[in-house]
């Protein structure tokens, strides 16, 4: 009972620092548009994590997916409707529907085959925005267009003007998205994929249908990546070939590994540790990855379960 | 009618014959061993009759059905539970969670995004039932992977029990444990089959087990059936007394 303590007490404090945050950013040196970026990453690696640390499989191709819902929200809201939650809606789906598709074809492989086969498939999507200019801006990426107000008839939430505005939404999809995470997690469901992730052998054995389960999880975890993606542009107002691209991918695993995949919060402090240290560092050199490369090996030599993994360890001893 | 029946069954890796023509029949509750020399073709044995691997030739019948190139995970679902020689469980969670996941499986809850009340009471009420049976409920919530190597044991053929299956196929169930925790493993599994009136078959490599459990006893050297009957008439065979046990006696 003692831990489920901690556990209540753990997501109070992550809960409240997270509803507080505008209030008191600017105080210790950020701005509200870098806490919305923290969260957006969060809901990625988080999203990535439930591949990687709750099923087992790791995914170096998820910034297809990412790049999918921001190109889909960017290319809706410019091209078709400017209304944001249909650029949402768009994005969301496109990243489904590939995932899905791709996921059917990969799903037989496992460990380092499966992480490659990831990256080919992100890599086409990647070389499709870059090169098609004239729909996708090409290198320059996806501009000219920009998240809109939402109407809900009776109100109005301007969250193109207002920041903090923008920030209650993105918290808003990240609390829903992460509740359901971790909702599906703590269900019969949820432990066949710690079972996959535990040993697949004794899974199999147990009658459980490893590529069935996996190609769910992992169908789960592109979903979310592609809401993270869709709201990503929607910050920016802009859709960037790069959010495709495989350092994309690489830099989601970093910020799992970092906060502790074992961990269901571990993701977001990765990503906080991730976006805060680039932010800063890039502000003063252009070099920031080798500094950022050298916090990472840092944690990996000296804490190998992530940040978090040192919190869990003092509690068994 | 009998449960499992294997019919001349073959597996040819290349040119090696790693079982060549094995046969053998398991009633309802009977409780059957398969021993012989390392390297005998044991475990591709037991690999076949489980579905890991797909024969070269032969049959293989499980309950009046032909099951010999089905899916694993649909022998399990037809009542074909088994064990590993080098032990298999889910090291980083708990023992309590190890059983569970073996239950709601078997429950049928495995794509279940919740349970209703009621359901939760009955997953819990059969693992806890599970755990009493092997006497693990103390360690219930100890960490699978912290435990000696015969409590691991006992909790994967508990998994194996959680499937509620017809047949039992438990792959050395002592290899690799001391004088101790052979003993409490075969008195589980002598416990399991009186009690729960469950076939099995296993395979074993220590002589002084399998004839203190079996039943009915085959033989095996170098692939092929040596002899095959009862644990008398199998350790009064003399072709097997020279290949088997005349090596282990040198």
């Amino acid at each position: 009972m003692d831990r489920q303590y901690q556990k209540y007490v753990g997501d109070f404090i992550i809960w409240s620092v997270l509803l507080t945050m505008p209030l008191w950013l600017h105080l210790v040196g950020g701005y509200t548009p870098l806490g919305t970026r923290v969260l957006i990453m969060a809901l990625a690696a988080m999203a990535l994590n439930f591949l990687l640390g709750y099923t087992g499989v790791l995914s170096f191709g998820h910034a297809a997916y990412f790049g999918l819902g921001a190109y889909g929200a960017g290319l809706t809201i410019k091209y078709l409707i400017p209304n944001t939650l249909a650029g949402m809606g768009v994005g969301l789906i496109v990243g489904i529907v590939a995932a899905a598709i791709i996921g059917l074809l990969i799903i037989r492989l496992r460990g380092i085959y499966f992480a490659m086969v990831t990256i080919a498939f992100g890599q086409v999507f990647y070389f499709i925005a870059y090169r098609w200019n004239n729909i996708t801006g090409g290198d320059d990426g996806l501009s000219g267009w920009s998240r809109q107000p939402i109407d809900l008839g009776f109100f109005k939430i301007d969250i193109l003007h207002d920041e903090k505005a923008f920030y209650y939404f993105v918290l808003f999809f990240f609390a829903i998205s992460v509740a359901i995470m971790a909702a599906i997690l703590r269900s019969p469901f949820g432990r066949t994929l710690l079972a996959i992730r535990e040993n697949e052998r004794r899974a199999r054995f147990l009658g459980i249908p490893i590529d069935r389960h996996v190609w769910m999880s992992w169908l789960i975890s592109c979903t979310f990546v592609s809401l993270a993606g869709t709201l990503y542009a929607l910050l920016n107002n802009f859709a960037d070939p790069h959010d495709l691209r495989w350092d994309q991918s690489g830099d989601f695993v970093m910020m799992a590994v970092l906060g502790g995949m074992r961990s269901f919060w571990g993701p977001l402090i990765g990503a906080a540790m991730f976006v805060v240290l680039q932010d800063y560092v890039s502000s003063m050199t252009s070099n920031w990855m080798s500094f950022i490369g050298l916090f990472f090996v840092l944690v990996v030599l000296f804490c190998p379960r992530g940040v978090l993994g040192i919190i869990r360890r003092r509690q068994v001893q | 009618m009998s449960l499992l029946r294997v019919e001349n069954i073959t597996k040819r890796f290349g040119s090696l014959v790693a079982v060549g023509g094995a046969s053998l029949t398991v009633e309802p509750g009977q409780l059957y061993a398969v021993i012989g020399p390392n390297g005998a073709g044991k475990t591709t044995f037991f690999n076949l009759i489980s579905g890991f691997l797909t024969p070269t030739s032969g049959r293989i019948i499980f309950n009046e059905e032909d099951v010999t190139n089905l899916l694993p995970a649909k022998r399990v679902w037809r009542g074909m539970a088994r064990t590993f020689q080098i032990t298999e469980v889910f090291p980083e969670l708990s023992v309590f969670e190890n059983l569970q996941i073996a239950v709601e499986t078997a429950s049928g809850f495995r794509l279940r995004m919740r349970l209703s009340p009621s359901e939760k009471q009955k997953v819990c009420a059969r693992t806890e039932e599970l755990l009493e049976i092997s006497g693990l409920s103390p360690k219930a919530r100890r960490l699978v992977g912290e435990l000696s190597h015969g409590d691991q044991r006992a909790i994967e053929i508990m998994m194996a029990l959680a499937l509620n299956p017809r047949l039992l196929l438990l792959d050395e169930p002592t290899a690799g444990m001391g004088d101790q925790e052979t003993h409490d493993i075969t008195q589980l599994i002598r416990r399991l089959h009186r009690d729960q009136k469950l076939a099995m078959v296993l395979i074993e490599h220590d002589m002084r087990v399998v004839l203190h459990l079996a039943e009915r006893i085959m033989v095996l050297a170098e692939g092929c059936m040596l002899a095959e009957g009862t644990p008398k008439e199998v350790t009064s065979n003399e072709a097997v007394q020279s290949a088997y046990l005349g090596t282990a006696a040198a």
